[in-house]
């Protein structure tokens, strides 16, 4: 029960390589470049929300650096910036992600 | 001209790949630099001018718990900017180091000040905050 809410290319890898890492229950990839200093069309925000069994007891920073590690190619290049939150199944109550930052107009640097 | 102004920030970043060596030159001087001070952000811009809105939430997060840090403005400093992300394995700006440990970037920094668990990490530290234990005098 994935959720994709637009289609750039960016996004749907993200979405696909989170999929078949991490087999989640459920999972939201937003872009969020549309809040930033940007081209239109950019996509180089995302906000990731993820739930899956792969975060059973582990801290936040370890659950961090797995879903890092999932799109380290996507950070190395095109992605700016990477919100995440990543929820153990377990503790799972269809929590809404907290809301991004502001822009402070560094996006393009 | 913003166009432009991305195209030679992009093809920098892909050359900087994660797995890319960190020079020992390099690590050497993250080592003291993360060490000099007791808590160090590697930031967009400055404390008092932050050019993004994540290296922004760290500062007001650290900033509520009356927690003062060392600033790192990683847009004035390229080849930190890319050496601090190999140095902690961690991809994004900001990152917060505290007594030379790497803690988190902003996700991190703000769920642990909304879990309430952030006056006892800096407790635990020894790093005076508002409502810890030592604070500041």
């Amino acid at each position: 029960m994935a959720t994709v809410t637009t289609n750039g290319p960016i996004q749907a890898l993200i979405t696909t390589k989170l999929r078949q890492r991490f087999l989640p229950s459920h999972l939201t990839v937003v872009c969020e470049s549309y809040m930033h200093n940007v081209p239109k069309g950019a996509e180089k925000h995302f906000n990731v929300q993820i739930v899956s069994e792969e975060f059973e007891g582990k801290s936040v920073i370890q659950r961090h650096r797995l879903v890092n590690e999932c799109l380290a190619e996507e950070l190395a290049g095109p992605v700016h910036a990477l919100r995440i939150d990543a929820v153990p199944t377990s503790k799972w109550k269809g929590q809404e992600p907290a809301p991004s930052p502001a822009c402070r107009g560094g996006g393009h640097l | 001209m913003l166009s432009a102004r991305l195209i030679p920030v992009r093809i920098g970043q892909r050359f900087c790949s994660a797995t890319a060596q960190l020079s020992s030159e390099l690590k050497t001087k993250i080592d003291g630099i993360i060490k000099k001070d007791p808590v160090v952000v590697f930031m967009k811009g400055t404390q008092k001018e932050p050019m993004c809105g994540f290296s922004r939430n760290v500062k007001l997060v650290l900033d509520h718990h009356q927690v003062t840090f060392k600033d790192y403005n990683v847009l004035e400093d390229s080849e930190l900017r890319e050496g601090i992300k190999k140095y902690s394995d961690w991809p994004t700006i900001p990152q917060v180091y505290v007594k030379g440990e790497f803690v988190g970037g902003a996700d991190i920094l703000i769920q642990m000040h909304k879990d309430g668990e952030i006056s006892d990490f800096f407790d635990g530290k020894q790093v005076p905050n508002k409502y810890g234990n030592q604070k500041l005098t």
